[in-house]
């Protein structure tokens, strides 16, 4: 069946190739930019304004203090993390890319393209002259990467051993916390957690990815939910929460929990600030996997009831995996936007990268490097984000979603 | 394989069911014996699909007695799932899951509900999908292959159950006529093979040559329930006249 629409097509004797339109560059100018006396003034002014716009930044770029990122990398990445307790952030980043490396070898697809990426950046990254310790552990990354693909693709026969990669999945944020914060009696907690840099974006934005997001899911089914108890606490949160900015809230919970709870029972301001922005995002979450919800229709439950699937069954196997599939965009740049958020806990003294580097600017030595440190900033977070939303791009793909 | 058609399989006894104010079922009554095949017929929303629907409860009802297999249906959840254990239901939409292979359809209650082995199910699955004729068709996705192929895979997802009865909800409505033919072969097969079914539909050269009985619904309620012999040739009602008369005369 599927032989017949094959890539290459011979035209019949009465079917032509549709004919193709070759608009040559003049033309094109003519068109689109120069159409009329009002557009050639409109092309005219514009390009001027972009010349001069563009000159200018050049002109910015070439002589900025570039200096400045290099000289502060450290600092803005992990901030005041002692040097010589680096190593448990390498190890963390060992075992996140092993795993990493790992799904790509056992699973393919997005997760060896993801794999490939890391080792590829890893390589590219060593070239640049940070040190030689520095550029070892960097490559160790690649290597980290490429041992745990070699066994991933090995290993990939045994259903168990996918299983235990699912398990050290889960496990790993733990361990990640336990590691690079450390734990009491094993490894020396590191002190100073509140001016981590960049790292606390990181592990502010994934503890509120990884809790969020289930407790959304189960929010919106709360929302949904026969028992109208269950459904009026649900909405009545989802409502309230929605109601009031993140910023509001996480100086809630810095300062007014400071007052309310007795100081033995108060969580460190960090946890603080995780629990704010989990708790905050969940209610959006619950609100985009309700939309997904709301999207099935009643005759899945039905085909579901009719062979005899009982309502967990029905949630968990039928209609929550079609439901997520759905808003996997509006998942994703809410994950987005909850990544970009981590910048407010600066707000509340934890000094994450943006306000990390305020005080880069405060110094004398650098003073006026604002628009460097903002630029190198922008760059980070657009990496970031772009790389989420590619990969969500290509996660709806392997679903084939649109085309059930 | 002869099949005793001396068992009360189902019990119909005086049913009632509003929705809000409207009274849809308004006193239906009617026994099905083991291996009987009966179509149910009648005008657009004279309540057939929700008769139906009320035998695997999917709909409840407010009045009167239904007893399926021996379990009277009510709220109590236990009787539901052996209820739905026992019945299978085809729908007008086929209603597949869209994210599940078409294997994976038919299997899954059988893993799930029945715990059988995967492998097992899955072998249950393809021996169903090699008799409703579509075992090539096992990996792809619904919406891979056509609507008579979908309408085949709900009929083999029904029957993974090993339900006693069948329920057909207008199962050849959806569908472009060349397809009709393909999905009502094997509505006959499984009715020869003894099978107890209540099938909605206005396919009459299918009740005529299928059915047992054929029950004509009109406002909720039964108006004639007849062999299909005397329900052509010489239905007792004005109105199964005048409904014959319109289905048959285009
Ligand atoms: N969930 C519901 N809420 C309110 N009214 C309903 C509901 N479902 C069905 N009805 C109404 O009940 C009546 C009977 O519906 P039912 O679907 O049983 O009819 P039907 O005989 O199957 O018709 P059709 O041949 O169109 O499928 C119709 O008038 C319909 O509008
Ligand atoms: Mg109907």
């Amino acid at each position: 069946m599927d032989e017949t629409r094959t890539r290459t097509h011979t035209y019949g004797d009465d079917e032509l190739p549709p004919p193709i339109e070759r608009i040559p560059v003049l033309r094109w100018l003519k068109e689109n930019l120069f159409s009329s006396w009002f557009n050639a003034i409109l092309t005219i002014v514009f390009a001027a304004l972009i010349v001069v716009l563009l000159s200018g930044l050049v002109k910015w770029a070439l002589g900025a203090r570039w200096e400045v990122i290099p000289a502060n990398l450290k600092l803005l990445l992990v901030g005041t993390y002692p040097l010589e307790d680096i190593w448990r952030i390498w190890t963390t980043l060992y075992v996140i890319s092993f795993l990493v490396g790992s799904a790509g070898g056992s699973r393919g697809g997005l997760m060896r393209h993801i794999s490939m990426t890391i080792a590829l950046m890893s390589v590219v990254l060593a070239i640049i002259p940070f040190g030689w310790a520095t550029r070892g552990w960097i490559i160790g990354m690649a290597g980290s990467t490429g041992v745990g693909f070699v066994l991933g693709h090995f290993a990939k026969g045994f259903r168990r051993y996918k299983h235990l990669e699912i398990s050290m999945w889960v496990l790993s944020l733990p361990v990640t916390i336990m590691l690079v914060n450390g734990i009491s009696g094993i490894l020396p907690v590191v002190a100073g957690r509140n001016s981590w840099g960049l790292m606390l974006n990181v592990i502010g934005a994934v503890v509120g990815i990884a809790l969020s997001f289930p407790i959304g899911i189960l929010l919106a089914l709360g929302r949904r939910s026969e028992l109208p108890a269950i459904r009026l606490i649900c909405t009545a949160y989802i409502e309230i929460i929605r109601g009031v900015p993140l910023i509001t809230l996480l100086f809630m919970a810095s300062i007014m929990l400071q007052l309310l709870l007795p100081a033995n029972v108060r969580p460190d301001l960090l946890i603080r600030a995780m629990m704010t922005i989990t708790a905050f995002e969940a209610a959006y979450m619950a609100e985009n996997v309700r939309g997904g919800l709301q999207a099935i229709p009643k005759g899945q439950y039905e085909a579901a009831s009719a062979v005899g699937l009982n309502k967990l069954l029905t949630t968990t196997l039928i209609i929550m995996p079609q439901a997520l599939r759905l808003v996997i965009p509006a998942i994703v740049g809410q994950f987005i936007s909850l990544f970009m958020d981590t910048t407010l806990f600066g707000f509340i003294a934890i000094l994450e990268l943006l306000h990390i580097s305020r005080s880069i600017m405060g110094n004398v030595q650098w003073r006026g490097t604002i628009f460097e440190l903002y630029v190198f900033i922008g760059v980070i977070f657009w990496l970031a984000c772009y790389s989420m939303s590619y990969i969500s791009r290509r996660i709806e793909r392997s679903l084939g979603v649109g085309k059930r | 394989m002869s099949v005793a058609k001396n068992e009360e399989i189902i019990i119909y006894r005086d049913v009632h069911k509003w929705y809000g104010d409207f009274h849809v079922l308004r006193g239906v009554s009617f026994t099905m014996q083991k291996g009987e095949v009966v179509v149910i017929c009648g005008p657009s929303g004279s309540g057939k699909s929700t008769c139906i629907r009320t035998i695997n409860r999917l709909e409840d009802h407010q009045k009167g007695q239904i007893i399926v297999d021996g379990i009277e249906l009510t709220n109590d959840l236990r009787n539901i799932e052996a209820i739905r254990r026992d019945v299978g239901m085809v729908f007008q939409q086929f209603n597949l899951f869209p994210h599940l292979t078409v294997l994976q359809n038919v299997s899954l209650a059988p893993f799930w509900v029945l715990k059988m082995k995967k492998s097992k199910a899955e072998e249950v699955a393809r021996q169903l999908l090699e008799r409703v004729g579509i075992p090539e068709q096992a990996d792809k996705y619904p919406g891979q292959i056509s609507g008579g192929q979908q309408q085949r895979v709900a009929i083999a997802r029904a029957l993974a159950m090993s339900p006693r009865i069948m329920l057909f909800d207008e199962p050849t409505s959806a569908l472009d006529p060349e397809m009709i033919k393909e999905v009502l072969d094997v509505m006959k097969e499984l009715a020869q093979s003894g099978m107890t079914m209540i099938v909605v539909t206005h396919e009459m050269g299918f009740a005529r040559e299928v059915a047992d009985r054929i029950i004509f619904f009109d406002y909720g309620q039964i108006v004639e329930e007849n062999t299909p012999e005397e329900f052509f040739h010489s239905p007792k009602h004005e109105r199964t006249k005048l409904f014959l008369s319109q289905i048959l005369d285009y």
